[in-house]
Parts: structure tokens; C-alpha cells; sequence
């Protein structure tokens, strides 16, 4: 559906060159939610914003939908973002428009007639579920309710695509919850293809089928949520997921060397990661028994992602050294993730 | 009518000058401040779009206005009002009285105006533009419905602040005998030291700008949401 091309983005600024996106090539499935994560100034924003090519991107191509939009001039180029949505971290309404105008303004350009434009605007309130609102102006609005104007806006001229551009990060947990429930809906229902940008990982764990992480404009890494959940690569994969499922903190009593964590000579700190088709108990009980390896368990977790159960357990295990060995690769047999921590 | 000549004894005889300066006043006004709200707003959108980081970035043009501007409003409005009397003669054919005041007066207001209006415009929040390029709006509709009607409150506020430094100028503009409310304070208040006209005058003026600020807000309070 989308397609990036060996994508870059060049920014001069007083004399320098900055260079937000490099190299980037993706290609976005059709009817896919597609997450991009990285930190602050990775060139998140920039990247999808080469999308609709509201940046110019410096080379590459950016196909959408089948059309190449780097190529097109202007005008063909206006007309093709009215098929692609894009929404905000600040919303962006304007504030002079009640909530059924702010829908109703990019309906303006629409062949429709005025008695369908009603119609629309009101079944997208319906789905935004702001029908009550209609006659409100974005101040009198939480910002949960603003972000739900913005989706209904975005989704006027039926998209076949829809941007976001950290749609949820100026909201709080719960209304980040019920903005996610909402974009869920608008793929599953309206089969609307959604790039989301973010910096949290929860956020891509909640929705996201595929992901890619980006770091300094590149692409460092890709693949389904779940693999990148369960076999991450990169360290900065790692990063973000451990700050995702809090087990920065268990990572952090291991630095300090909390006693918590201290091993005895010979014993082996490991992370074991495995999904609900593989759980973890058996498998630790299983280590006593077969190869007299105790296990004590200091951290765990569970995540579900897109309703697949990801568990995460910190393990010291002690035993003989052969023992251990063995262990360790019976556990990997048990296609369970390990990470040595700490020896 | 009695009262009013008691505490004004002269308004008996100069009561028709008065009416026909405060018509020439008026005229001013309205014919330049028509004028200068059209020009000033156009060149306040020109400022704003083709600015370095604008939706029509044109940096030679920018800086042509940019500079224009700035020399424009430097100039005292006294001065400017003779310097401008042969474009005056050439655009409307005379360089004085009422006809002879509109040039000055629409050079004399229009450079302040279209700053005012750039900084009311420079307030648009920025993500509000680019929303509406990636709704697949063009540059023109963008300034119209974006930026024009967005700043609908703040263009009032400042249409104010200028009508009132307009009704200022039209008043210099007497001394280019184009008459109007501040001749006649001067011809009679000043020159002939009729107190009470000067006072008559004053309360003319300060009834046209109550008038203009009440009208202001009212629009003020019917668009700020
Ligand atoms: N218009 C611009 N001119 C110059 N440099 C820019 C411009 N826009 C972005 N950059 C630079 O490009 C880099 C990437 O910026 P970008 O906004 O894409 O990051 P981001 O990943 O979206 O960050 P954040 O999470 O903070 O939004 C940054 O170093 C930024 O300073
Ligand atoms: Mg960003």
C-alpha cells in the first residue's frame, strides 16, 4: 500500500546539512497497522511525513496506493492527499469551527452533496462517538475528545490511508487506551491501512502488527511486532522494549548489583522470553528435576501483545557447570528466548 | 437645540460647518479606510506566506515588502502627506482637499496595518497549515480559511487599534485642505479660541471611536471560541 524507496531527507539549516531521514526503504501491507518507533529527533516525523510528501523527501520514491507521488506535480499532488489522512500530536483543529465544521472542512473540496456531506459528518461522529459534541468548539474539548474530532476529519474523504503522527502522546494512559481502541476500530472496520509514530513501545504493543525502529533516520531494524518483541536485535529494540514492560528496572538492580541479583560463583543471571504456545513454568520446573539446576525467579512479567500472551522471567539459575550448559539448551530447544544478564 | 447653544454659544453660527466637516471626516475614513483595510490585509498575508518557513516562500519579494515597509513608516505622516502630493495628482488628479488626502492617508496607515496584521497572522498555529496541506487545500485556500477566518478576532482587534490612528491623521490631513474635524478645531478652536468648539470636536471624535470599539467587540465576542 505504501512503499518507500531508499528515502532520504536532507535538511539545510544555517549552513549545515542535517540529514532527519537516510536510506530509508519500507513497504507498508495493505490493511496493516504499521508502528514506527525511535527516540526524539530519530526523524520519525519526517519520515512520515515524506508520506504524503508534505517534505519534499531530498531522493527516493514514495509510492502510495499504486500511484508514485514523487513524481506528480501539485495540483495531482493535493488531490491524492485527500486520500490519505493524517492526524497529530496537537490535534490541530481549527479553533474557530465548531466540531461539525472542523469534520466538514476537508468534505469542501468533495463532489458530494450537501444532504451526503450531512450524512457522513454525522456517521463519523457516530463512530468517533462525539455525536453529542457536534455543536462544541475544540476549547470546550478534552484532549481525548480533540484527537477523536481529528480522526473523524481525517476520515472524511475516505481514506485509503491514515497517518499518525504521535497521536497519543500528549494523552494520558487511559485516553491513549481508548484513542488505540478507536484507530483498531477504524482498520478493522473501514480496512484503512495506518502508520502510527510513536516513542512508546506500549503503544506498539497495544496495535501494531508490524514495526520498525528507527535510530539517527535510518530503519536499524523490522519485522511483525512479535518478532521484534520476542527475538529483538538491535540494543536500541531492547531498549525500548524493556522500558515497555518495566524490565528496566529488574535491568537496573542488576547494574547496581543489588543483592537481589548477586550470584554465587558459577551461577548464570538469565532473561527468558516466551510466547503462550511455549510458557516458561514447565520449563523451569523442568530444569530441577532433569538436570538438578535450581532456578529462583526475580523478575517477571507478561505482556500481551495484540492478544498473544509474551511473558519475560529473570532467572538466577545455579548447578553444575555441565548441568547448566545443558540447561540452557534445553531451554532454547523449548523455542524459549535466553539472555545471559549476567555470570 | 436651546440647551445645547447654551453651553455651546457658538454652534449657532458655525453649526453647518461643523456638519460639513464632520462629512468630510467621514468621507476620510471611509474611502481610506476601506482602501488601507483591503491593502494592509493583502500585504500582511503577502508578508506572512512568503516569509522563509511561508506556504509561498518567495524571499526576494518578502524582502522588497519587508523593506518598503519599514521606510514607509519611518517617514512623519506631515511629511509624507507633501511628499506624496505629485502620486496623489497622478492617481487621482488633485493633491488636495478631500480627494487630495486619500493617497496620504491610505500611505500614512496601511505600512502599521499590514504589521499588525502579520503578527495576528504569525499567531496561527503552524500545525494548523500543515494539517490543511495534507488535506490537499492549496495556498490560496489555505490563506482564506485558515488564516483569514482563524484570525477573524485578532484582525478586528487590530482594525481598531488602526481606525483609531487613522482618525488621528485624517485630522493632520487638514493642512492640506482637505478640511474635516481637525481643521475645524483649528480654524475655531485654535485660531479664533472658541473653547467649546474644541470641546464639540472631542466629543464628535470620542462618539465615533465608542462606536467602532463597541462594533469591534461585539464581533470580537461573536468569534472567539
Ligand atoms: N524543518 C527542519 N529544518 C531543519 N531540521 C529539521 C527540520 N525538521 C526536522 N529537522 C531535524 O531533523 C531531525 C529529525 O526530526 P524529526 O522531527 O523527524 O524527529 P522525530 O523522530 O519526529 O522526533 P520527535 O519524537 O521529537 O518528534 C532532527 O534532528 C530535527 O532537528
Ligand atoms: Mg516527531
Amino acid at each position: 500500500m505504501i512503499k518507500l524507496e531508499k528515502v532520504s531527507k536532507i535538511f539545510h539549516s544555517g549552513g549545515k546539512e542535517i540529514p532527519a531521514v537516510q536510506d530509508v526503504t519500507l513497504d507498508i501491507q495493505e490493511g496493516e497497522i504499521f508502528g514506527i518507533i525511535g527516540f526524539s529527533g530519530a526523524g520519525k516525523s519526517t519520515l512520515v511525513r515524506c508520506i504524503n510528501l508534505l517534505e519534499k523527501p531530498t531522493a527516493g520514491r514514495v509510492t502510495v496506493d499504486g500511484v508514485e507521488l514523487t513524481g506528480l506535480d501539485e495540483k495531482k499532488l493535493r488531490e491524492v492527499r485527500r486520500k490519505i489522512g493524517m492526524i497529530f500530536q496537537h490535534f490541530n483543529l481549527l479553533r474557530s469551527r465548531t466540531v461539525y465544521q472542523n469534520i466538514a472542512f476537508p468534505l469542501r473540496k468533495s463532489s458530494l452533496s450537501k444532504a451526503e456531506k450531512d450524512e457522513k459528518i454525522n456517521s463519523l461522529l457516530e463512530l468517533v462517538g462525539l455525536a453529542d459534541k457536534k455543536d462544541a468548539y475544540p476549547s470546550q474539548l478534552s484532549g481525548g475528545q480533540k484527537q477523536r474530532v481529528a480522526i473523524a476529519r481525517a476520515l472524511a474523504n475516505d481514506p485509503k490511508v491514515l497517518l499518525c503522527d504521535e497521536a497519543t502522546s500528549a494523552l494520558d494512559p487511559q485516553t491513549t487506551k481508548s484513542i488505540l481502541g478507536l484507530l483498531k476500530k477504524v482498520n478493522e472496520e473501514l480496512s484503512i491501512t495506518i502508520v502510527l509514530i510513536t516513542h512508546e513501545m506500549a503503544v506498539v504493543k497495544d496495535i501494531c502488527d508490524r514495526v520498525a525502529i528507527m535510530e539517527l533516520g535510518r530503519v536499524v531494524e523490522q519485522g511483525t511486532a512479535e518478532e521484534i518483541f520476542v527475538h529483538p536485535k538491535e540494543h536500541l529494540t531492547r531498549d525500548f522494549i524493556s522500558t515497555a514492560s518495566n524490565m528496566d528496572k529488574f535491568l537496573e538492580l542488576v547494574e547496581q548489583n543489588n543483592e537481589l541479583t548477586r550470584l554465587g560463583t558459577g551461577d548464570k543471571l538469565v532473561l527468558l522470553t516466551y510466547s503462550a504456545n511455549n510458557a516458561g513454568e514447565p520449563v523451569i520446573s523442568y530444569l530441577a528435576e532433569a538436570f538438578s539446576v535450581k532456578a529462583n525467579i526475580i523478575y517477571g512479567n507478561i505482556d500481551i501483545l495484540k492478544g498473544k500472551t509474551i511473558g519475560k522471567l529473570g532467572v538466577a539459575l545455579s548447578g553444575e557447570p555441565e548441568q547448566m550448559e545443558k540447561a540452557l539448551a534445553y531451554i532454547k530447544e523449548q523455542k524459549v528466548e535466553v539472555e545471559v544478564v549476567k555470570e | 437645540m436651546n440647551f445645547l447653544y447654551q453651553i455651546a454659544p457658538n454652534l449657532e453660527p458655525l453649526g453647518g460647518e461643523l456638519l460639513k466637516c464632520i462629512r468630510q471626516t467621514f468621507q476620510m475614513l471611509m474611502v481610506s479606510g476601506l482602501i488601507a483595510f483591503f491593502l494592509g490585509v493583502l500585504l500582511g498575508v503577502l508578508l506572512t506566506v512568503t516569509k522563509s518557513d511561508g506556504i509561498m516562500r518567495n524571499p526576494i519579494l518578502y524582502k522588497f515588502l519587508d523593506k518598503i515597509i519599514d521606510v514607509i513608516r519611518s517617514i512623519p505622516f506631515i511629511i509624507l502627506m507633501v511628499l506624496l502630493i505629485p502620486l496623489s495628482r497622478a492617481l487621482v488628479g488633485t493633491g488636495s482637499g478631500v480627494t487630495g488626502s486619500y493617497v496620504a492617508l491610505i500611505a500614512g496607515t496601511v505600512p502599521f496595518f499590514a504589521r499588525q496584521i502579520e503578527s495576528v497572522l504569525a499567531d496561527v498555529d503552524y500545525g494548523l497549515v500543515e494539517a490543511s496541506e495534507a488535506m490537499g487545500f492549496s495556498p490560496t485556500e489555505i490563506i482564506f480559511s485558515v488564516y483569514l477566518k482563524e484570525s477573524i478576532p485578532g484582525i478586528t482587534r487590530v482594525t481598531m487599534i488602526t481606525f483609531v490612528s487613522l482618525i488621528g491623521i485624517t485630522a493632520m490631513a487638514g493642512a492640506i485642505g482637505a478640511g474635516g474635524l481637525g481643521d475645524f478645531a483649528i480654524r475655531y478652536g485654535y485660531q479664533m479660541g472658541y473653547r467649546d468648539m474644541i470641546w464639540v470636536t472631542v466629543i464628535i471624535i470620542l462618539a465615533i471611536i465608542s462606536v467602532i470599539q463597541f462594533i469591534g467587540n461585539v464581533i470580537i465576542k461573536r468569534t472567539t471560541h
